[in-house]
C-alpha cells in the first residue's frame, strides 16, 4: 500500500475543494439547517409537558450523531463521484494506483469532510441552543467510531453500486441514511418499532449507538447492556465494513472483466 | 544498437459474449521502437491498449513488459508505462499544475516540484500553470496530456490517436516530442493513428489490425509497396474494405 498514491486521491479532492467554494458550502450548508430547525423543534417539544430530560440534548445530540454518520457516506460517495462525473476513473486505474489504494484516499476525504462538518454541527448547536458535545462524557468517542465505521462502510457500499450500475445510479445514495434512520433509533427507542423492524435494528450499528446514549442521558448513568452495545456496534461496523470493501473490489474485478471502467458513463452494465 | 523487448504479447485474446474483439494477436515492441497500431473502427486498437493499461482484462494470452506479467505485478508494471488517449483527458476541473501534482504523487515522483516545473517548460505550459484544465484548447490539452504521460518517464509509452483534433502545426510538435523522447530515453512506443502520413513519419513498424487479428506487419514505407498499393492510406483502406485478399 503506498502512501503516496492514497495521498494523491486526498489532494485531488482538496483541490476540488479548494477551488470551488460551492462544494465547501455544501458539506455545512444541509447540515447547518438541520441543527437549527431541529434545534427549534427540540426547545418548543423540550416546553411541552414536564418533560425529566433535556429535549435539545438528546434530539440534538441524536441529530448531530446522525448527521455525522450521513456525512461521512456522503463524502465518500461524492468523491467517488467526482471521479465518476470528471471520467477520470481510467487515468488513475491506469496508473499504479491499487483498488484499496484508492478506496483509502475516499475514506481519507471523508474523514477530513466528515470531522469538520461534525464541529460546525456542535458549534452552531453550542452556540444558538447551549447544547454541550461531552454531555455524555468521553463515551461519545466510542460510540463516534462506530458510527464512522458503518458511514464508511455505507459509503463504499454506494460507491459500489454506481461503480456497478453506471453514473444514473448516483440517486441511490442519498434516500439511504433516511431509510436507516427508520431502524436505527436515532429519533425514537427501537422498542417503539413493531417486533419485526426491532429485529432487523439488531443488524444495524447505529441502533446500538442510539440506544446507550439515550439511556445514558435518560438516567444518567450507563446501562447494563452498554459493555454488549459497544461491542456488538462495533463488531458489526467492522463486519459491514469489510464487506462493502469486498463487494467494491469484487465491481472493480467484474469491470475489468467487461470493459467498464474504460467506458464507464457508457453504463454498458 | 541493443534491441532489448519493451512490450511482449502473446496469443492476447478479449471475448465478449459472442464477439471476440481481439484474436490471439502477438507482437512486441523493442527499446527505442515506434510501432504503430493501425486499423479501421472497430477493428481492436484500443481494446488492445486497454488490455496492455491494465484496466481490461484479457480472456487469453500474456502481457510481459520488461519481461514481468502484466497479470502478477500491474501495480509495479505500471509505474513503467503511461499513455495518451483521445478519450481519457486529465480532469477538466483541476488546474494544469494541480493535475500534474496528482499524477506525479500516483507515479511516486520523488521530485515533484521539480518535476512538474520541468514538464511545463518542456511543453510551454507554464503562462497555463494555474488555468483548469477544462479551459485550455485542443493544442494545449494535448501538450498537458503529453506532459502527464511522460510524468514517470515510461519505458512503454501507449498513445491512442494522440494528435486526433489537433491542427497540422501542434500535430508536428506533438510528433516531435514523441520521436524526441523515444530516441533520447530508448522507451518503447505503441502510437494508433488514422493519420497515415503521421505514421509514416514517425513509426518503424506498423501492424495491421482487422476484426480482431493483425493481418499485416511491416516497414510503413515498404509494405503498401508489397501488397500492391501505391501508399499507405490505399493500404489502410484496403485492410477496412477487403481484409480477406489481404491475409498475410
Amino acid at each position: 500500500m503506498s502512501l503516496s498514491r492514497t495521498l494523491a486521491i486526498f489532494v485531488r479532492q482538496l483541490f476540488l475543494l479548494k477551488s470551488n467554494p460551492t462544494r465547501l458550502v455544501s458539506i455545512f450548508l444541509w447540515l447547518i439547517i438541520d441543527i437549527i430547525q431541529w434545534g427549534f423543534i427540540s426547545k418548543y417539544l423540550g416546553s411541552l409537558g414536564q418533560a425529566t430530560f433535556g429535549y435539545v440534548t438528546v434530539a440534538l445530540g441524536a441529530i448531530i450523531l446522525w448527521e455525522f454518520m450521513g456525512r461521512i457516506e456522503n463524502g465518500i460517495m461524492m468523491a467517488f463521484l467526482e471521479d465518476v462525473w470528471s471520467q477520470n476513473l481510467i487515468n488513475f486505474f491506469a496508473s499504479p494506483l491499487k483498488v484499496r489504494e484508492y478506496l483509502g484516499g475516499l475514506i481519507l476525504t471523508s474523514i477530513t469532510t466528515g470531522l469538520a462538518a461534525f464541529l460546525a454541527m456542535v458549534a452552531v448547536a453550542g452556540a444558538a441552543f447551549g447544547y454541550h458535545v461531552l454531555r455524555i462524557g468521553f463515551l461519545l468517542l466510542p460510540f463516534m467510531l462506530i458510527l464512522l465505521l458503518f458511514g464508511i462502510a455505507m459509503g463504499i457500499f454506494v460507491s459500489a453500486l454506481i461503480f456497478r450500475l453506471g453514473p444514473s445510479a448516483e440517486w441511490l445514495g442519498w434516500p439511504i441514511p433516511l431509510v436507516l434512520s427508520i431502524f436505527a433509533g436515532v429519533y425514537y427507542p427501537v422498542s417503539t418499532l413493531p417486533a419485526t423492524l426491532q429485529t432487523c435494528a439488531k443488524l444495524i450499528p447505529p441502533a446500538y449507538v442510539f440506544e446507550t446514549c439515550r439511556a445514558v442521558l435518560a438516567h444518567g448513568t450507563l446501562p447494563v447492556d452498554f459493555a454488549w452495545n459497544l461491542l456488538a456496534g462495533a463488531l458489526l461496523s467492522l463486519a459491514y465494513l469489510v464487506a462493502t470493501s469486498l463487494l467494491f473490489v469484487g465491481v472493480y474485478r467484474k469491470n475489468l472483466e467487461s470493459g467498464t471502467i474504460a467506458r464507464f458513463n457508457a453504463e454498458a452494465l | 544498437m541493443t534491441h532489448g523487448t519493451i512490450l511482449s504479447i502473446t496469443g492476447l485474446t478479449k471475448q465478449y459474449d459472442s464477439f471476440r474483439a481481439v484474436d490471439n494477436i502477438s507482437f512486441s515492441v523493442d527499446e527505442g521502437e515506434i510501432v504503430g497500431l493501425l486499423g479501421p473502427n472497430g477493428a481492436g486498437k484500443t481494446t488492445t491498449i486497454n488490455m496492455i493499461l491494465g484496466i481490461l482484462k484479457p480472456t487469453g494470452g500474456s502481457i510481459k513488459v520488461l519481461g514481468k506479467k502484466l497479470e502478477k505485478r500491474r501495480s509495479e508494471i505500471s509505474n513503467k508505462i503511461n499513455f495518451a488517449a483521445v478519450y481519457a483527458h486529465v480532469p477538466a476541473n483541476l488546474s494544469v499544475r494541480q493535475n500534474l501534482y496528482v499524477f506525479a504523487l500516483l507515479y511516486g515522483i520523488t521530485s515533484v516540484r521539480q518535476r512538474i516545473g520541468a514538464l511545463m517548460q518542456e511543453f510551454d505550459l507554464e503562462h497555463f500553470a494555474d488555468t483548469k484544465a477544462g479551459l485550455l484548447s485542443s493544442g494545449e490539452m494535448s501538450r498537458l496530456n503529453l506532459a502527464k504521460a511522460l510524468m514517470n518517464s515510461p519505458r512503454l509509452l501507449l498513445l491512442d490517436e494522440p494528435t486526433a483534433s489537433l491542427d497540422p502545426s501542434i500535430s508536428r510538435l506533438v510528433r516531435e516530442k514523441i520521436k524526441e523522447y523515444a530516441a533520447k530515453t530508448r522507451a518503447g512506443i505503441l502510437w494508433t493513428s488514422h493519420n497515415m502520413n503521421e505514421i509514416e513519419a514517425v513509426c518503424d513498424r506498423v501492424l495491421f489490425l482487422s476484426h480482431g487479428t493483425i493481418l499485416l506487419s511491416g516497414d510503413p514505407k515498404t509494405l503498401p509497396a508489397a501488397h500492391g498499393k501505391e501508399d499507405l492510406e490505399e493500404l489502410f483502406i484496403a485492410v477496412a474494405r477487403e481484409p480477406v485478399s489481404l491475409k498475410e
